[in-house]
C-alpha cells in the first residue's frame, strides 16, 4: 500500500484531510476560549488603570485617609498592609517550609502525612472569610478587641497551605540520586535536607513564599474580622489597624466621590504590587530552575 | 566504626565454601555471607557469599535486574532508605555484621563511600562539595581544609582542571568533570571502601578512560567494588569479578580466568555475548 504515501499534499486521503480538519477546529476553538480569558482580563485591567491612574498622587502615600470631603491619602492603610502582610509572611515561611520538607522527605506515603497532605488540601481552598471568622471567634471576640496580629494570623493562615504545598512538591522533584548521593558521605538526614535538597529547589521555595504573598496582600473578608480599619496612622499591631482591602471595601462603596477615587488609587496600588511579585517570583523561579 | 573490635565470632561458625580460591591473594575487607534481599515480597538477592579484597577492584556484571547493583547498595545500606526493603544474612566489616539494627549508618557510610550512575553534584561551589562530606566528621582549620580539598581532587584527576574555579558553581561542570567532583567527594572523607555504581555509563568515551584510569590509581589505597554494564570494563579494571543472574551469584574469581576460562556455561554464554 504505497499509494497514500506518494501522495505528498494528502489531498486525496480522507483520513488525512479529516485529521487536519478536526486539528484546525481544535485550534480555533482552544484560540477564541484563550481570547475570551484575555478579553475580560485587559477589560478589568483598562477599568483600573484608567480610574486608578487619576487617583495616583504624592499625597496618597504621605497622608492619612481622610474624612469626607477633605484630602488626603492612604499611607495609613498602605503602612497597616505591609506589616500585617510581613508579619503574616513571617510566620508562615518557617511553618509552610517546614511542614512541607515533613510531608515529602520524612512523612511521604505515611498516615500521618497523607492525612496532613489531605487537611491541607481543605485548607487550601477554604474560602477566606471562614479563616477570618474563626479568628474572630477564638481570638478577637476573647480579648474584645480587633487587631493587627489578629489580621496577621487570618492571613498567615491562609499563605501556610499555599508553602507547604509548593515545598513539598519542589522537593519531589528533586532526584533520589541526589539525596543518595548525600547520605552516602554519612551526612544526618536533617543536613541532607536543609544543605543538599532544600537548597538545590530553593528558588521553587521563594516562588511558593511569593506567590503566597501575592495571594494574601489582597484578601479583604478576613482582615474585616480581625484587623477592621483605622482612621488614624497607627503603629499598634495590637490596636485595629488600616489596610487596603478594607479601606478599598468601605471607600468603595461610599456615596462620597473623593473616597470613592481614593479606593481606585488603592486597588491599582495593590493590582501592581501583586503583579510585581508575580514577575518577581517567576524570574527567581527561572534562575534557580530544578537541575 | 573502631577498627580494633573483639575477635568476630563467625571466625569458628562454618561457612560456606568460598568460590573459589583466587581471593586468598588479598585480605577480604567486607566478607558477605548469605545474603538475602529482599523489596518488599520480591526476593531480590539469593543467598549471596563473597569477599571484597581489600585493595583490590571487585567487578559486579550481569545483565539488569540481576541483582547487581542491589548488592552494591546493601554494603552501605543505602537501602535502609527506603521501607520495604531489608536484608538478611550477614555482612562484615571491621569484625561487625553491618546489617545488624544496632549499626550506626552515618558512620558506616562515611567508612564506606559511594559514586552513582548519574553525576550528582551538589548545589554549592566545587570547594563545598568537597568539604560538606568533611565537615561531617572532621573540624579542619581552614588552611587543612584546602589541603584536603586539593588532596581529594588531585586524587581525582581534577585539580588542574578546576584549581582557579573553585567558588564556581559544582554544577557548572561538564558531565565527566562533574562525575570525577563526586569521586573526589567521596575520596575525600578517607573511607575504606569505595562503592561505584555503573560510574561511567553516562560519560563519553574520554571521560570514561579517565575514570578508569582513576581507579586503577585508587585501588593502591581504597578497596572498591564497581557495578558495570560494560564487560571490557570489568576486564580493565578489576581483579576479581563477580556474575549475577536474576539475584543469584553465578561465578566468581580472578578477573583473568572468570573472563578466559569461565567455570560456568552460563557466565560463558553471557561474556561471549551469546545471552540474550
Amino acid at each position: 500500500m504505497n499509494a497514500p504515501a506518494a501522495d505528498v499534499a494528502g489531498a486525496r486521503n480522507p483520513v488525512y484531510r479529516r485529521r487536519v480538519l478536526v486539528n484546525r477546529f481544535n485550534l480555533v476553538m482552544s484560540l477564541a476560549t484563550m481570547a475570551f480569558g484575555m478579553a475580560f482580563l485587559l477589560w478589568i485591567l483598562w477599568v483600573l488603570f484608567a480610574n486608578g491612574f487619576a487617583a495616583l498622587s504624592l499625597t496618597m502615600f504621605t497622608q492619612s485617609t481622610p474624612p469626607p470631603g477633605s484630602a488626603g491619602g492612604l499611607s495609613n492603610a498602605i503602612f497597616g498592609s505591609l506589616a500585617i502582610v510581613a508579619v503574616a509572611t513571617l510566620v508562615a515561611t518557617p511553618v509552610g517550609v517546614l511542614a512541607g520538607i515533613y510531608l515529602a522527605e520524612y512523612g511521604r506515603g505515611g498516615w500521618l502525612a497523607r492525612s496532613t497532605r489531605f487537611m491541607n488540601d481543605i485548607l487550601l481552598s477554604a474560602p477566606s472569610i471562614v479563616i477570618g471568622l474563626f479568628v474572630y471567634t477564638v481570638y478577637v471576640a476573647q480579648v474584645e478587641h480587633f487587631s493587627g496580629w489578629a489580621g496577621s494570623a487570618a492571613l498567615a493562615l491562609i499563605a501556610i497551605p499555599v508553602v507547604v504545598r509548593t515545598t513539598e512538591n519542589m522537593l519531589q522533584l528533586v532526584p533520589a540520586s541526589l539525596r543518595e548521593a548525600a547520605v552516602a558521605l554519612g551526612a544526618p538526614m536533617w543536613k541532607v535536607i536543609l544543605m543538599v535538597t532544600l537548597r538545590a529547589v530553593r528558588g521553587g521555595v521563594i516562588t511558593g513564599v511569593l506567590l503566597a504573598v501575592a495571594r494574601i496582600s489582597g484578601e479583604t473578608a478576613p482582615l474585616l474580622f480581625t484587623a477592621l480599619n483605622n482612621q488614624f496612622f497607627s503603629a499598634d499591631m495590637n490596636g485595629p489597624m488600616a489596610n487596603l482591602p478594607v479601606v478599598i471595601f468601605q471607600f468603595a462603596l461610599s456615596p462620597f466621590d473623593d473616597w470613592r477615587v481614593l479606593a481606585w488609587g488603592g486597588a491599582l496600588l495593590i493590582t501592581l504590587t501583586v503583579l510585581l511579585l508575580n514577575i518577581l517570583a517567576r524570574s527567581v523561579f527561572r534562575q534557580n530552575a530544578v537541575r | 566504626m573502631q577498627t580494633q573490635t573483639h575477635t568476630p565470632t563467625h571466625a569458628a561458625a562454618p561457612m560456606p565454601p568460598p568460590m573459589t580460591a583466587a581471593q586468598t591473594a588479598a585480605e577480604p575487607k567486607m566478607s558477605i555471607r548469605g545474603l538475602d534481599f529482599y523489596y518488599g515480597q520480591f526476593h531480590g538477592l539469593k543467598n549471596v557469599s563473597l569477599d571484597i579484597a581489600e585493595r583490590r577492584v571487585t567487578a559486579f556484571i550481569g545483565p539488569s535486574g540481576c541483582g547487581k547493583s542491589t548488592l552494591l547498595r546493601t554494603l552501605n545500606r543505602m537501602y535502609s532508605l527506603y521501607p520495604g526493603q531489608r536484608a538478611t544474612g550477614e555482612i562484615l566489616f571491621h569484625g561487625r555484621n553491618i546489617l545488624d539494627p544496632g549499626v550506626d549508618l552515618n558512620m558506616l557510610r562515611a567508612k564506606v563511600g559511594m559514586v552513582f550512575q548519574k553525576p550528582t553534584p551538589f548545589p554549592m561551589s566545587i570547594y563545598d562539595n568537597i568539604a560538606f562530606g568533611v565537615r561531617l566528621y572532621e573540624r579542619l582549620s581552614a588552611r587543612a581544609m584546602d589541603e584536603r580539598v586539593e588532596w581529594a581532587l588531585s586524587k581525582a584527576a581534577l585539580w588542574d582542571e578546576v584549581k582557579d574555579k573553585l567558588k564556581q558553581s559544582g554544577m557548572a561542570l561538564s558531565g565527566g568533570q562533574q562525575q570525577r567532583l563526586c569521586i573526589a567527594r567521596a575520596v575525600a572523607v578517607q573511607p575504606d571502601v569505595l562503592l561505584l555504581d555503573e560510574p561511567t555509563s553516562a560519560l563519553d568515551p574520554i571521560s570514561t578512560a579517565k575514570i578508569e584510569e582513576l581507579i586503577t590509581e585508587l585501588k593502591r589505597d581504597y578497596t572498591i567494588a564497581i557495578v558495570t554494564h560494560n564487560m571490557q570494563q570489568a576486564a580493565r579494571v578489576s581483579d576479581f569479578t563477580a556474575y549475577m543472574y536474576l539475584g543469584e551469584l553465578i561465578e566468581f574469581g580472578a578477573t583473568d580466568a572468570l573472563f578466559f576460562k569461565p567455570q560456568r556455561r552460563e557466565t560463558e554464554d553471557y561474556i561471549t555475548g551469546r545471552f540474550g
